[in-house]
């Protein structure tokens, strides 16, 4: 497989992803501010350093309030992980690799760009939102099912599926750190809020059944916390997402530095005792986890994409 | 719909479905039976249904304006043009032979030049030819095919003979349209097509692939081709991805590639290099090798020349093709027909007046409010005078290029191209189309049946080009009983 090819491929699983956890992000904030009493401060700007966009965010807009930050995160052209750059860099992506996805995978995500670009717009007003963030969710997943239940799972389907678990591991712990940010201020015993605020964070990540089923029918921060990054059988939950990555990883050459890295990060989930961390911990913790996903994905870059660019003696093949 | 076949002008030209008395000929009478059936309203739906798929399929080609990259929209007309079995027939035997004594040319040309020597082509137009590589003599690629994919360009005349405009050997585009067009209208006339029997041309991709292969220097069942494109700016590059996804090759770049020091050709892959048997290149010869032409080529891949030279590689179209591909050695192809197989041609060229010959230089120059003239290396319709419509302005200009340099130009009494009924604001017009064939050749021939029709959507207009507010239409070639 060309490495220019499995550059694209990865990054498109990438892309589509953030879509999808995008679109999850913006609506568990929503719902988590609509189930606030307005006594609690609860702000939009959270929103923007949860998405690692504080930066590009105020390069271009003074004030944080919901219309600005719904729209960075959801139309700006200009924020790379806004939903339409997203499904407009997803396309881009397949449409240079057509010759290696099924042509369905192309019509869908063409379809979804076309969608995003035309309705983005009204979704900015409330009573659209949450039927556009539904159906932006519901097409990425029908995009991930139909490589899932198409593709030969060959080198391009490995890229393309492990773009998507790293961007699905990162945004996990963002949507937890979202209910720790807003947790954080008040640093007094748990309220009768606190719960329907984890019910909205298992919601927005489709994790509230599996959670009742798997865990307790009771909705308890810390074991929120524990089933979404160290659940081993959660697909949404950090620790699955990078096992999936590891599993990818295991199918591909010349792998090691990437399995060293990915060791080195599954060592750091596991292990982590998040009941016995207070909020302010948890947050670093979040943090550390974030930069463990970033180092797996330096690696597969240095790894299978950056491989010589300047001829040498070639291995006859 | 009742179409008003009287009120449908077809008797200022050869007119493909309708008689200039406003019957409808016999292998379009199903087809304009069922038009017939249907509302305007319904035509319309059909129309809207095509170009919505046509968006949601993505297929696209590239313009540039303004300096930017456009996407645009295929333009696809739903109504099919049909042509009868019976008519194609001969036109595809006339391919054949055409694109055969085209390549023993290209051969002859970078090998012996017997042709030359024998009088029948003339040594100075050789000397001026703006696609002969000197890099190319003296090189035997496999089979001694040089012209691997040929598209020519046919048009049929007021009494509906088919003629060949020209044939482009470098890298002609439009084939996969050809296929698309076949998908769109599978999709918007399903039951029409149920009924009738169409001969289908979604096998090209696996023709394509077995004459690749065939000139592969390693002899695998399965070698490694590739479709080298420019990249995703170029304007067929839609075509690029969906020959290669078609056949099941890798689509390359230049920085893809490059040759080792034992002159092979070897891929970047996540395993390291890997060896490449054939390119499909889909990039023009002046820019495929920096060591060989254009030093600030970055499309191409240093050394290319070298590893083709040497028989590591093999390419389609070989570098240096485009020789035969030139608007005056195009007046000189019923002659090499003529010489080479000893035939005479099946299918002929549209009257052509070569400026280089004095005396057709001075017709020329005294009826060029009657011809059509062009210049030898231009496509896409750039850089022609149409006579009958030109200004005087225009004509003067192009009597003094013509003087200037003779050898550049032909000219051609302007043929009224055949017209065929087209949606035009729900309404049945008729155009003016013509078409491109594909031809193959390797270790041996394949034409499409049939190939892609472009129709000129403006009411009078001849100019076909997709660049140029040309649209298209799904071509049949229909067996009948």
């Amino acid at each position: 497989m060309l490495s220019r090819a499995a550059e694209r491929v990865y990054w498109m699983g990438r892309y589509i992803e953030r879509a999808e956890s995008t679109a999850r992000l913006v609506g568990a904030y929503n719902n988590e501010i609509m189930d606030l009493p307005k006594s609690v401060d609860a702000s939009w700007r959270s929103l923007v350093d949860i998405a690692g966009a504080t930066e590009p965010f105020f390069g271009r807009y003074q004030n944080p309030d919901e219309r600005n930050v719904v729209k960075f995160l959801l139309a700006d052209e200009d924020n790379p992980g806004s939903i339409l750059t997203s499904v407009r860099a997803a396309r881009e992506n397949v449409r240079t690799t057509r010759e290696l996805l099924p042509t369905e995978a192309w019509e869908h995500t063409n379809k979804l760009y076309l969608y995003v670009k035309e309705q983005v717009h009204q979704s900015l007003a409330r009573k659209h939102r949450f039927e556009f963030l539904q159906t932006v969710i519901f097409r990425c997943q029908q995009i991930a099912g139909l490589l899932a239940g198409t593709m030969s799972y060959d080198f391009s389907y490995r890229f393309v599926r492990m773009g998507l678990e790293l961007e699905r591991a990162d945004m996990t712990t963002r949507i937890v750190d979202s209910a720790v940010y807003l947790l954080l201020p008040r640093k007094t015993a748990p309220t009768e809020y606190d719960n329907l605020l984890w019910v909205n964070v298992l919601k927005s990540l489709s994790a509230y059944q599996m959670y009742r089923q798997h865990v307790i029918p009771r909705v308890i921060g810390d074991e929120v916390v524990r089933f979404l990054l160290q659940d081993p059988l959660f697909p949404r939950s950090v620790a699955h997402a990078v096992a999936e990555v590891e599993a990818c990883l295991r199918a591909l050459p010349r792998n090691e530095a990437p399995l060293r890295s990915i060791a080195r990060l599954q060592r750091r989930i596991k292990e982590a005792d998040t009941a016995g961390m207070d909020l302010e911990e948890l947050h670093e913790y979040i943090d550390m986890l974030q930069s463990g996903i970033n180092e797996v994905h330096e690696q597969i870059i240095a790894t299978w994409v950056l491989v010589e660019r300047q001829p040498g003696s070639p291995v006859a093949g | 719909m009742n179409i008003d076949w009287k009120g449908y002008d077809a008797s200022s030209c050869y007119d493909e479905l309708v008689t200039p008395k406003g019957t409808v000929r016999t292998h379009a009478r199903e087809l304009l039976a069922y038009l017939d059936s249907l509302t305007a309203d319904e035509i319309r739906e059909r129309q809207r249904a095509a170009d919505g798929a046509i968006v949601e399929m993505g297929i696209t080609f590239t313009v540039y304006s303004e300096g930017e990259n456009i996407d645009r929209a295929w333009p696809y007309d739903i109504i099919p043009r049909i042509i009868a079995a019976k008519t194609w027939d001969p036109v595809d035997a006339g391919l054949r032979q055409r694109v055969q004594a085209l390549n023993l040319f290209i051969a002859d040309i970078y090998g012996e030049q017997k042709i030359i020597r024998d009088g029948v082509f003339p040594a100075e137009l050789l000397a001026d030819s703006a696609n002969f590589r000197q890099e190319c003599v003296g090189v035997r690629p496999p089979h001694d095919v040089w012209a691997h994919i040929c598209g020519s360009d046919l048009i049929r005349d007021h009494k509906g003979r088919f003629l060949v405009l020209e044939d482009n050997l470098r890298v002609p585009s439009g084939v996969s349209y050809m296929m698309e067009n076949r998908v769109l209208t599978k999709r918007v006339f399903g039951e029409l097509l149920e009924n009738s029997s169409i001969r289908p041309v979604s096998d090209y991709p696996t023709q394509l692939f077995d004459m690749l292969a065939a000139i592969s220097p390693r002899p695998l069942d399965y070698p490694e081709v590739v479709v080298l494109t420019p990249g995703i700016y170029n304007s067929a590059y839609f075509e690029h991805s969906f020959l290669a996804q078609h056949m099941g090759a890798e689509l390359v770049e230049g920085a893809d590639l490059t040759v080792g020091e034992d002159d092979c050709v070897y891929m970047r892959t996540i395993d390291g290099l890997q060896r490449v048997d054939v390119i499909y290149r889909r990039v023009d010869d002046l820019f495929l090798d920096p060591e060989a032409f254009r030093e600030d080529s970055a499309l191409g891949v240093p050394g290319l020349m070298r590893a083709w030279r040497a028989g590591n590689v093999g390419l389609a179209n070989a570098p240096g093709a485009g020789v035969a591909d030139d608007k005056v050695v195009y007046a000189y192809v019923p002659d090499f027909i003529r010489y080479y197989l000893d035939q005479d041609p099946l299918l002929p060229n549209v009257e052509t007046y070569v400026c280089n010959r004095a005396k057709e230089c001075d017709y020329v120059l005294n009826n060029l409010d009657q011809l059509v003239v062009k210049p030898a290396n231009e496509s896409g319709g750039y850089g022609m005078l149409i006579g009958p419509t030109a200004s005087k302005k225009e004509r003067n200009e192009f009597a003094r290029r013509i003087r200037h340099d003779p050898r550049n130009y032909i000219a051609q009494p302007l043929i009224r191209l055949s017209t065929v009924p087209t949606v035009i604001d729900g309404q049945v017009e008729p155009r003016h189309v013509d078409l491109r064939p594909f031809i193959l050749q390797g270790d041996r021939m394949y034409v499409t049946p049939g190939g892609l029709t472009r129709v000129a959507l403006r009411k009078g207009s001849t100019v076909v080009n997709s660049s140029q507010g040309g649209g298209s239409k799904d071509t049949w070639i229909l067996e009948q009983d």
